[in-house]
Parts: structure tokens; sequence; C-alpha cells
């Protein structure tokens, strides 16, 4: 590991002037499970390490029936799992934090790191690289060892798959997020705050390396909400294959439908072709096979990574049937 | 001379009842202090840069920079220039500065050049192996080729296979090293304190007598931690050059690619029983991987003398780290490549495969008969009757049940061990061998063994192990510990109660012979009324302590010894498996094995248990993933290589066979057996749920969904 300096700034105005213009200049620290691992790995290797854990206004989670939730980016994912409302109002993302079956990464990690985590891909954490190429710029990871990698936007030459636990479901309740920079703040949706890179300089979201996610806000509304992983272990795993979906319901009947795959695509992949089929439908255990075979219908497999095909299909269908049977 | 024997059976107040592990409360509050956690005055942390290249040629090393930086003490260089490397990883150069960081710096600022060589890291495809493939000689037994053909034949072929494993011992490789002048200390963790320190004495040109070795705790070996290895003398050669102790433990990552593996074993296999399910012949074609130097052939058919047999094997030589003995080396990969393609036949043959199994029994020797009775318990335990159904579970829903059942043996006779026990004239008692506990509870039995015969209680026996200066005890490998410490210490603890006899004799008015030690006292067998205390009676040694060696020579050929070889086992594994995600989940497992005489039910159990959990990780989970295109392991960590946690295990049965026939057969070693049949057991419990073979492991729900589609089964 780098030396590094260490700071603890007490304001996010303080933090972001502590940040630099380039990736290499600083980093955030919050519950710091991704980011010392990376340092360790001499993945990343800041000069210097920006502690946001003193940043008051980045915590607490506040629920109203007419705003909504709002989480602040410190919050962990323990925190969540503890929260009446969010325990009564959002079992799609209280199932999301027990997938991590962890409690020390649970009473660690912050949703805003969850939303930051770099790719697992095993090529990058390697040191071969965010794309996985080799010398001669091919991808490690067409010809390679790719059976945890992406089966749906795979055109490379990013073929990692988005590692966050809560973004499928945030996305599918419309969550938007807050990030502050040396100008100011600013909100977008979520869904809009990753992409897919396609240099070795672009990152796999929007923030930019002066800028820190500040908090989340999940407007007002009655969903049911539902999360499945497909997860190999019960002890720590990552998920094979993730759904999370978000139903408005009148009576029995799908109003509004969201579909949002994880651990399929180097992003969270929104599936608006399985939304379709569930608009105006009773969720039956028919229904729910048809979205999950809509969901995949786009999927292009690597060349060992054809089963997630399967796993993404079934996490949809159990996701939705968990919604309507389950779901608060 | 006392006669040599274990107590009659019933008269024991120890051995064989559950008895806490002795250094439970030491490893559980921290105070057991493992080679990670030492800390000697003025260590320094070394460091080993590794080769990045699977296949390379150093050309140039240049050290310059390192040697540079503040806090840098030492740096040696381990393979110079010129040498040929054949796995990453591999050491090549050391270095030892004030602090972990220090260290690594340095680490990076050393410029090596290589030749990158073409490399070779996977060998499941033969057929892509060329000229890394040698063959050894076929061996044929009988006639298989008539057997094959003749008539009312039924014949099973197909492809079966282990990946490379790791050991993932809790604590990684490595040591601390400290000099006295041409003195040496070294702090290893080892599965052989005495043995290794030949191998350090050699490695540093120095006098056998000048090397000291010291382990109290080891955090797992499994067969990967009984060499002194170049890190090993390189961390010695750091520490003499800084003339500071210093401490290589390895990282997690190098532990992974450098410290030991269980080589793979794939085979194409064929299998012929009469219609009536008689097995009559067995033909393979075995290929695996041990690393550089290819690696042995495992021993299929595993246990079953088949009486026609044609078989071949094939080493592979790849660039990856070297295998290493890996709990019961090659058995868990005979009894796969066995078990498995035998609980196809009786598939095919539309029978239960306990049936089959029984119908054959006689082909597995002389150990047939107990083998018949351990199946039965098994059966008992497992319900398998009321539970088995044929291959496919046809109920509604995802979750598809099955269960398989396998049998192992291992030999597991005790070493050769020297033993002495001091009983002072302060009543204390002291124990005194160079071996060590690595975990499997052999501190514990040890002190149960003098208890018992000293008729003290245990908490009245203070042993020493694990510094070379004491008896020599020999490795902990092979299960070959317990039968060899606990009858070396049993000769000692007999020795030293005559010579005690002797001497208190006279005060009780009786000949030596008369006398016995039980619950803390020396009295007149018959008459309990004529007694001394312990105390009392070690009082007359005077100043004097009597110090007696026990010699146990090695593995004895007859029953009644103090300890024999050969031990077998029955498993059957319940699991759940979701066709439409292909995970598969352990319902139950359950474990019956004869070992002997158990000195300490509890740890034995917990043996079983272990292996059993062991077992679970490598049929599930387990694997190394190689890349052939950067040559690099893909999964040299505790993330995506997986392990089980608790929530993966299901419940565990384990059954010890105590019959009295065991118990005349003295201590037989227990750590190796019971992991051998899991493999085996797990992947006939997914074919029996799914109704289709998974030919390899682990079963991961990508194999799991290709069988099932191959299989035409979704």
């Amino acid at each position: 590991m780098k030396a590094f300096e260490y700071a603890a700034p007490s304001t996010k105005e303080q933090a972001v002037a502590l940040l630099g213009d380039r990736w290499e200049e600083a980093a955030i620290l919050a519950g710091g499970t991704d980011l010392l691992s990376c340092m360790k790995d001499n993945l990343m290797a800041p000069s210097r390490v920006v502690d946001i854990k003193g940043l008051r206004d980045l915590g607490g989670i506040e629920y109203n029936p007419q705003s909504g939730l709002r989480l602040g980016a410190l919050v962990t994912f323990e925190q969540l799992r503890e929260h009446p409302q969010v325990l009564s109002r959002y079992p799609g993302i209280v199932q999301a934090v027990e997938g991590v079956t962890s409690a020390q990464i649970r009473n660690r990690g912050s949703v805003g790191g969850d939303l930051n985590q770099r790719p697992r891909c095993w090529y990058y954490r390697n040191g071969f690289g965010l794309l996985a190429k080799d010398e001669q710029g091919r991808s490690l990871v067409v010809d390679g060892e790719n059976r945890y990698h992406a089966i749906l936007g795979n055109e490379g030459p990013a073929y990692f798959v988005n590692p966050s636990s809560l973004a499928p479901v945030l996305i599918a309740l419309g969550a938007r997020v807050r990030l502050f920079g040396p100008k100011g703040g600013r909100e977008l949706p979520l869904e809009k705050f990753f992409t897919i890179p396609k240099t070795d300089s672009e990152h796999e979201n929007v923030l930019q390396p002066n800028e820190i996610l500040t908090e989340v806000l999940i407007p007002a509304g009655s969903w049911q909400t539902a999360t499945y992983e497909v997860r190999q272990k019960e002890a720590l795993d990552w998920p094979l294959a993730a759904a999370s979906v978000a139903l408005k319901l009148g009576g029995a009947q799908v109003q509004e439908a969201r579909v949002v795959l994880g651990h399929v695509a180097p992003i969270p992949w929104r599936v608006p072709e399985a939304e379709k089929i569930l608009t105006r439908k009773t969720i039956t255990e028919e229904i729910a096979m048809e979205a999950g075979k809509a969901a995949v219908g786009q999927a292009r497999p690597l060349s060992q990574n054809g089963y997630k095909v399967q796993l993404a299909r079934v996490a949809v269908k159990r996701a939705l049937l968990r919604a309507v049977q389950g779901g608060a | 001379m006392p006669e040599y024997r274990w107590p009659e059976i019933g008269t024991t107040s120890l051995i064989g009842k559950r008895i806490n592990r002795v250094d439970g409360p030491e490893k559980v509050t921290g105070r057991a202090k493992y080679t990670y956690d030492l800390k000697r005055p003025g260590m320094l942390y070394g460091k080993m840069l590794r080769c990045p290249h699977a296949h390379a040629r150093i050309l140039s090393i240049d050290t310059s920079e390192a040697e540079k930086l503040s806090g840098v003490a030492a740096v040696h260089i381990v393979q110079e220039p010129g040498t040929e490397i054949q796995w990453a990883g591999d050491d090549v150069v050391a270095v030892a500065a004030v602090t972990e960081q220090i260290t690594e710096d340095a680490i990076r600022r050393i410029k090596v050049e290589y030749e990158k060589l073409p490399h070779l890291v996977r060998e499941e495809d033969l057929a892509k192996a060329g000229d890394r493939v040698k063959p050894f000689t076929e061996q044929v037994t009988g006639d298989p080729d008539q057997a094959f053909q003749a008539a009312d034949t039924v014949v099973v072929e197909g492809e079966y296979g282990l990946p490379v494993v790791t050991h993932c011992c809790l604590e990684v490789h490595g040591q601390v090293a400290e000099w006295e002048g041409d003195r040496v200390t070294i702090y290893p963790s080892i599965q052989g304190v005495e043995r290794v320190a030949g191998q350090y004495a050699q490695a540093l040109g120095v006098p056998a007598s000048n090397v000291r070795t010291l382990m109290q705790y080891v955090g797992g070996g499994f067969g990967s931690k009984v060499a002194a290895d170049r890190w090993g003398t390189a961390c010695a050669q750091l520490a003499k050059k800084a003339g500071k102790p210093v401490r290589l433990m390895l990282e997690r990552k190098e532990d992974q690619e450098v410290a030991g593996n269980r080589p793979s074993d794939f085979a194409r296999i064929k299998l012929a029983a009469t219609r009536d399910g008689t097995i009559t012949a067995w033909q393979s074609e075995s290929w695996g991987t041990g690393g550089p130097g290819g690696g042995g052939s495992p021993p299929i058919p595993y246990i079953w003398q088949i009486p026609n047999q044609r078989k071949i094997h094939s080493a592979i030589a790849t660039n990856c780290g070297p295998a290493r003995a890996w709990r019961a080396p090659n058995h868990p990969q005979a009894c796969y490549l066995t078990m498995c393609p035998i609980d196809d036949l009786a598939a095919k043959l539309n029978m239960d495969p306990l049936d089959l199994v029984v119908k054959n029994v006689s082909l597995l020797g002389p150990r047939a008969e107990l083998y018949r009775q351990e199946l039965a318990k098994a059966a008992e335990l497992m319900e398998w009757k009321k539970n088995w159904h044929p291959r496919g579970d046809r109920s509604p829903g995802p979750m598809k049940r099955g269960m398989g059942l396998s049998l192992h043996t291992w030999g597991g006779g005790g070493h050769s061990s020297e033993c002495q026990v001091s009983i002072h004239p302060d009543g204390s008692v002291e124990v005194s061998l160079c071996t060590q506990d690595i975990g499997t509870g052999t501190r514990t039995v040890l002190t149960i063994v003098t208890a018992e015969t000293l008729g003290l209680p245990v908490e009245a026996i203070r042993l020493n192990i694990g510094d070379n200066r004491l008896p020599p005890s020999g490795n902990s490998g092979g299960s070959t510990t317990v039968g060899g410490v606990s009858s070396s210490t049993r000769r000692a603890a007999l020795n030293a109660l005559e010579q005690l006899f002797l001497t208190v004799a006279p005060s009780l008015g009786v000949s030596p012979e008369q006398l016995e030690a039980v619950g803390g006292q020396i009295r007149v067998k018959g008459d309990p009324t004529k007694s001394l205390s312990w105390k009392q009676a070690t009082a007359k040694l005077g100043v004097a302590s009597i110090k007696e060696m026990g010699k146990q020579p090695g593995p004895q050929p007859n029953p009644g010894e103090l300890t024999s070889s050969g031990v077998g086992g029955v498993q059957m594994a319940d699991v759940s498996v979701d066709v439409e995600t292909g995970v598969v989940k352990v319902n139950k497992i359950v474990a019956v094995q004869d070992c002997g005489l158990i000195i300490d039910m509890k740890t034995a159990e917990s043996q079983v248990y272990g292996a059993l959990i062991m077992g679970i990780c490598y049929s599930l989970m387990e694997e190394r993933v190689m890349d052939q295109l950067t040559g690099r392991m893909l999964n040299a960590n505790m993330e995506f290589y997986k392990l089980a946690g608790l929530a993966d295990i299901g419940e565990l049965v384990v059954h010890m066979w105590t019959d009295p026939e065991q118990q005349r057969r003295g201590v037989i070693g227990l750590g190796e057996p019971p992991v051998i049949s899991p493999g085996a057991v797990i992947a006939n419990a997914v074919a029996s749920a799914i109704g289709v073979r998974v030919p390899y492991l682990p079963l991961t729900p990508p194999r799991v969904l290709a069988a099932l589609e191959k299989g035409g089964m979704v």
C-alpha cells in the first residue's frame, strides 16, 4: 500500500475541497469495506484518503408519507435493516440487505459505498485493469474465464457486472441520488448514475473525482417490492444473478411495474420488456415466468456464462411472486 | 517391565469418554499464540517478490532501489538470474524491513527482467495438453475385453473429474526466524516441529545442534506444512543478514498459489456387471496434474477388487504451484472416480445402490464384513430404505431430493515416537515429547492417556510438546500421530508408574505388582483400605524425580498391540437441488467410522465433523481457477475461492464404531479417512435427486444446469 495522507473533514464543503481533479489524488473512505482491500491489493493508490464518516448530514434515514424515503450516504446496511419504516414498507430493500450475509459488512458497509464500490471482476481485482485487456489490447474476458461476467450490456469493452446489492431495488423504486461537488449539488435519477465505460479512463458511474454521493431519495408511492438473489452459498457470496421488482397494484392488477436485474450487466439492468408484460396483469406463476423470459430476451452470454440467463429469468420470476405473496 | 496394553474395556475413567479439548479455553480466548501472532523484540517483516509469469526465465535482478529505501534491513535473492521459473508466484527476492508497508514498497522497487516462456495451466482437456502429457504404463488384470463383451453384461461409461483444490489453512504458511550468534531459533507454522529442524540446518549450512524449532499452536496444515520451504530458509537468511528476528508469513493470495494443493483427477471410465449386479470389469483412462512434476496416479478402482481391469493414467505437467499432500492424498479422488460409476451402474441396473454395494461386498476384501455392518448402521441413521427412490425425484416443484452413499479406507497406524514421563516428588507430572497438535486434539489425547494410566485427573498432567529438544516423535501426517504418540506416552507412563510402585510398595507392605493407581491413589489391588494418596506416594521419592522413557517402534501387526493400522467408514448424504437454479444444498450427512480404540470421543467426533465440512466445501464450491491466457490463478482469495459457511453445512450425524473388536485393535489415526467419501456421496445424492449425473466437482449451478439440459430434464 502506498503511503497516503489521511483527512477527516467535518463538512461536505471541506471534504470536496480535499478531493482532487484526478482519481489518483484522493479517495473517499466511508465503511472501507471495498476501498481498503483495493488499496491493499494496490488497485488504487490515492495520495490522500478523505474519511467522510464525520460528515453529519450524510447520515440518517427519514421517512415521510408525502415525500418518501431519504437515505444518507453513510447509512449502513444494518441501519436499513433495523429501520421500522424500511422494514414495513420496503421489503425489497431489506431482502437486498439480507443478501449480504456478513454481519461485519452489514455493520460497516454504507449505502453510498454500496453504490460506488468497484466491480468484483477477477481480472480487475488481479491487476489486469477494469477493462481487462492483454498487452495487445484484446479482452482477457471474452476468451478467458467469464463464468461470473455480464450477459447483458456486454458489447464490450466492459464485461464486468455491477456489484451493488441495493441499486436494483432503489432503481425499481425510482430513487434519485444527490451528488455534491465544488460547484454545489446536483441531483439525478439513480438509473442515470451508472454508466458503461468505453475507455480505460472512464469509471462505472458519473461521479467525478471531486464529487461525493451524499444521499438517496426515494419518492413517495405505494409500491410492492421484492428482491431475489441466486447465490451459490448461504454464507457471504456474490449473487450469480439478482432481480428487484417494484409493483404498483390496483387490487390484484399491476398498474405499473419496474424490473431491474443485478449482477448480469456492467450497470444495474432495467428491463422495460418485462415491465410491459406485467402491466394490467395479475401476477401468476405463468405471468411471472413470461416476464422472466422477456427480461433476458436481449441476453448475449459469453463462452461460460450461459447459465446466468436461466438464473436471471428465475430471479425475476421469484422476485415477482415474492412481491405479491410476501410484500407489505 | 510392565505389560504394554491399553486398559481393559469398561474399566477406564477417561479413555473413550467425551472430554473437552484441553487447550480450548486458550484458543477461544486468544491466549493461544500462533506463529502469526508472534512479535519478537526488534522483529522485522519479511515478504517475497514473486514471479508474475507462469513460465519464465529470470534474465536480471536489480535490487539497488529497494536497498536504498529507508527502513529496509535485508534483501536476499532467492532464485538467481538464469533460473527457469515453473509457476506464477514462485519466490524470487525476499526483503525484510521495519514495517510491512516498507517491505511492500521495497518489493515494488525491485526490477526483474524475465524471458516469458510458453505455459500450460489447464489440464481438464487432455487433448489440449500436448507434450505435457506423461503417460504411465497400462495395467491389465484378468481379461477385461472378454468380461466387457460377455453375455448378459450391463456396461456404463462416463467421464468424471475433480479439479485442483487448495488447503486453505486458517493460518497461512510462514515462520519467524531469530539468530543468536551461529544458533538459530525458528518459530514455524508446521506439522513437524522435530523434522523441520534438520531441513533448516541443511539449508542454512549450520550444525543440526544449532537449530531450535518451537511451536505451540498451528492454524491448520492438512498435509501442506511439512517442509521448511524456500520462503522459510529465505526468512532465516534475511534474519541473519539483518541481525534481527524476521517474520515472513505468506499473504493469502500467495498461500493459495504456491503453498500446496490437491492434484486434480479426471477419468473416462467403463464399468461392467452381470445383469444380477455382480461387478465384473473396470476400464479407466485417467489424467490429472500435481503441478510441474505431473503428479501420481490415483488408486482406482478404489477399494473394490474387481477381477478384470484395464487402466492407464497420464500425469500432466502444468505451470502451476506444485501439489502437496492434501488430507488423505489420492483417496478422495480415487473414491469419487470409483463410487460415482458404481452409482451409475446401479441406476442402469435399476438397483438401489445400497443393494448393489452389499451384493458385491466380497470384493471389499478382509474388511467386507465390517463394511456390511457399517452400511447397515448408516442406512438406519439415514432411513435409507424408507427414503430411497429410483433416480430422479418426481415430486412437484423445483426442489428435488436424493441420497447417495460411499465407502472409504485408510491406514493410520501410529508412527515411531519417544516420550518421557516425569513424576516429581511434589506429585506433579510432566509428559514431554516433540509432537505437535495440529488441531486434531493431540494435546487432549496425551493428557488423557497419562491421567488414565496414573489414576489422576486430566488437570494434574503438564504436557510439553512443540520443541525439537524434546524426545523425537515425528511429523503429523498420514493420520499417524495419535497411534504413535498415545502408545509412547502409555509406555512411558506405565514405566514411570512401575518405578513409583517400586518406591512405595515397602511402605504398604506388599510387592509392587500388587499395586494399582486409581482415583488419585496408589492402593493395593483388592484391598482399598491399604492406600496412599498420590502426593503421599510421590513424597516417598525424596528429592529424585522419576523420569522414564517410552518408545513406540511404529505400527504393530497384531491386534492387542497399542496401535495397528487400517480403518474404514461408510457415508451417506441427503441433498436438495433447486433444478431451476442448479443450487445444491446438503440436508444431512451420516458418517459411520471405525478407527480402533478411541481415546477421546469428543475430539474424535470433531475430526469427522471437520472432515465432512471440508468435504462439503470441495464437493460444492472449491476449485482453483487457472486462467490460460495470463497463467494466473484468478481466485487466489477467500472471495471467489468459495468455502462453505455454517448455513451451508446441513445436519451432520457422526457414529463412531466402538465394538470390543475395534477397541482391541489399539489406537489408529482418524484425521484423514472421513474426508474421502463426501465428494462421492454428495455427487451421488445429486444424481439421485435430479436423475442425471453431474460429472465434475464442484457441483456448481452452471454444471448442474448443464447436466439437466444434457439429460433432457429441463
